[in-house]
């Protein structure tokens, strides 16, 4: 059971106790706050207490040095006039919804195959879930920096068919796009949820469809979708999440810089040079907010778009 | 919408779950006649041949980085192919002491904010769930709630006042700032692993305990902690990996080059070198990449089982 799901069990449950809770009236409140202790001081130091802090600062010109400047929504009114910010935001953009569903398509794709008991499946899944792990590293940005550079891989195998290749990094036209496929390159964590779910299909569906001359297709249509669309959608909503925040491999692959001509300069990328290169601490603030709200955003689209094709099956 | 996933793909269908229907699906050879499983047969053959092309696809490029990182320099550039004519180790050897110090003073750095980290998780987070799967507390549906809120909050939201708090106690350049935040349970993905797998543990156990005189202290210590060591196990390896792997946090809080981990380490070697040195920085990479290797490979059951059950990244 997913983290989504439960929150969702949460809401819809308010107010009714289990009855395991009711049997259990006796509260342990001291011990519950003992154990809890680290967590809780975590939460409000850690993650609430700078949020807030981080909501205040948007609101202020602050560098470090001088103390924050209360200057109401110029942040905000800047951030409707910035050029380079509406690129950023175009840049993730495509890549979350470009680079999220490919790589979710590839992942379903690979899951099908593998699934129907195929001899090899644990090394095959092996293989294919591996480079998830690697993905995030620096080291296979600078492999991708090589690989897809002008005298790289990608176009020392394009010689060999007498193809000259471009730069693709070095080429604003194609250096997202070599990002996005880094992305898709990582499908493995995302297919061994899959596979997972797939498991969980009960395979009487399957008989009872043959039976009555299903295609193979029409299985996948009216059995697999319907009954793998919880997972789609809990990976579609985790990779959305997690997309808007990627930063490592724009930032490697770009040199830092988010070039050429700011082709690479994701949204997390112009918030740590506003932040941290050139310390517009409240500016950068007032771009974290945003982000946040914009996922929040997508979030709640999802959630209410699943109503329409999101099958729960209890 | 109880989405079961604890049957899993990794775990076999021997092992763990042995009271529950795990696989519907009959035994493969069982049924069809002899046409049928012939046509089967090169289903099978071409599945295998989709499988093993993209399989190749997917690690070729980190094939040739291995390869490569033992090629002379000049090769790099003019060679996609996979054979070796000979072992050119001087990639190791130049990439090694490439940078200010040593690349073992960063690989120590990172395993030291790595153990820390795993230390953290551990113990702040199994208490967090314990309390979360056993306690009955006031605001405990509210706290819970909020827990599973923060696992999605991006953490740009925080970075900002995070950086001022832990520059203004003047840990900038120490590990502090990538350690503390895990002894405070704030990677709540592991809580909730926990809780999700506490929750599995019978309760006849806690109950007998608690016959026996023992307190929560107690019951967590010696009933609950031994019996989530797989849940343990997991937290300790994706930990590792994200910790290991960890870029973001590093750059923001790690400027001096004595304390640079792995990741800063490299990003410096990028930037100091001109375009031509791939091969030791190629090597370097391949050394960084290697403790995440060895963990994948030793420990790939509960990688799978814990994306499994729980579904992330």
């Amino acid at each position: 059971m997913s983290a989504i799901s439960e929150l969702s069990t949460l809401s819809r449950r308010k107010g009714k106790a289990t009855a395991e809770e009711k049997k259990a009236n006796g509260r342990d409140n001291k011990a519950a706050y003992i154990f809890l202790l680290p967590w809780l001081v975590g939460l409000v130091a850690i993650t609430i207490g700078p949020m807030l802090m981080s909501l205040y600062l948007s609101f202020t010109d602050y560098n470090l040095l001088q103390p924050p400047e209360w200057t109401g929504l110029d942040n905000f009114t800047r951030m409707l006039t910035d050029a380079r910010l509406h690129n950023s935001l175009g840049v993730t953009f495509t890549y979350v919804f470009i680079g999220v569903p490919l790589q979710l398509a590839v992942a379903l794709l690979i899951a099908l195959v593998l699934d129907k008991g195929l001899r090899g499946l644990p090394f095959y899944r092996s293989v294919f879930y591996l480079p998830s792990l690697l993905g995030g590293s620096v080291a296979v940005a600078i492999l991708w920096k090589q690989i897809f550079g002008t005298t790289g891989l990608v176009n020392q195998v394009l010689a060999m068919f007498g193809i000259q290749g471009p730069g693709w990094i070095s080429d604003p036209s194609t250096a997202l796009g070599s990002i996005i496929l880094l992305h898709v390159w990582t499908f493995g964590a995302p297919m061994i949820i899959f596979l997972a779910g797939l498991r969980q299909i009960p395979h009487m569906y399957y008989e009872a469809a043959r039976v009555d001359g299903a295609t193979t297709l029409q299985q996948f249509w009216r059995i697999t979708m319907p009954m793998l669309s919880p997972i789609i959608f809990f990976n579609l909503v985790l990779q959305i999440i997690g997309s808007f925040q990627s930063f490592t491999q724009a930032f490697i692959v770009s040199g830092g810089n988010g070039g050429p001509s700011d082709s690479t300069m994701f949204f997390t990328l112009y918030l740590y040079q506003k932040g941290f290169g050139q310390f517009d601490m409240g500016y950068a603030s007032a771009m974290a907010w945003f982000l946040l709200v914009i996922i929040g955003v997508f979030t709640a689209i999802n959630f209410i778009a699943s109503k329409y094709w999101v099958f729960y099956d209890d | 919408m109880t989405t079961n996933l604890e049957t899993l793909p990794a775990s076999d269908k021997k092992s763990g779950n042995a009271g529950k229907p795990t696989n519907h699906r009959k035994p493969r050879e069982s049924r069809g006649t002899l046409a049928f499983s012939r046509a089967q047969r090169g289903k099978s053959l071409m599945k295998h041949g989709i499988l093993i092309l993209a399989g190749g696809l997917m690690i070729y490029p980190l094939l040739w980085m291995v390869v490569s990182s033992l090629r002379p320099n000049e090769m790099i550039f003019r060679e996609p192919g996979l054979w070796l004519n000979s072992l050119e180790m001087s990639n190791y050897t130049d990439g090694w002491s490439a940078l200010t110090h040593p690349f073992g003073h960063y690989m120590i750095n990172s395993a030291i904010v790595v153990i820390g980290s795993i230390l953290g998780n551990l113990i702040s987070c199994s208490m967090a769930a314990y309390a979360f799967a056993r306690l009955q507390f006031t605001g405990k549906k509210l706290f819970f709630g909020i827990m599973l809120l923060t696992i999605m909050l991006p953490f740009h939201v925080v970075i900002v006042p995070q950086y001022i708090l832990f520059s203004q106690i003047g840990w900038v350049n120490t590990f502090w700032p990538l350690l503390v935040p895990k002894l405070l349970a704030t990677d709540a993905f592991f809580v909730f692993l926990m809780v999700q797998f506490i929750r599995g543990i019978p309760r006849e156990l806690d109950e007998a305990a608690r016959i026996d005189g023992a307190g929560h202290p107690r019951i967590f210590l010696r009933v609950i902690l031994p019996l989530m060591v797989p849940a343990l196990a997991t937290t300790t390896i994706f930990t590792f990996i994200w910790t290991w792997n960890d870029f973001f946090g590093a750059l923001i809080y790690l400027t001096d080059p004595d304390m640079f981990t792995v990741p800063v380490a490299l990003r410096a070697f990028v930037d100091s070198q001109s375009a031509t040195s791939w091969g030791s920085l190629f090597a370097m990479s391949i050394v960084s990449l290697l403790p995440v290797f060895l963990v994948f490979l030793f420990g790939q059951r509960f990688l799978i089982k814990g994306i499994a059950t729980t579904g992330i990244k």
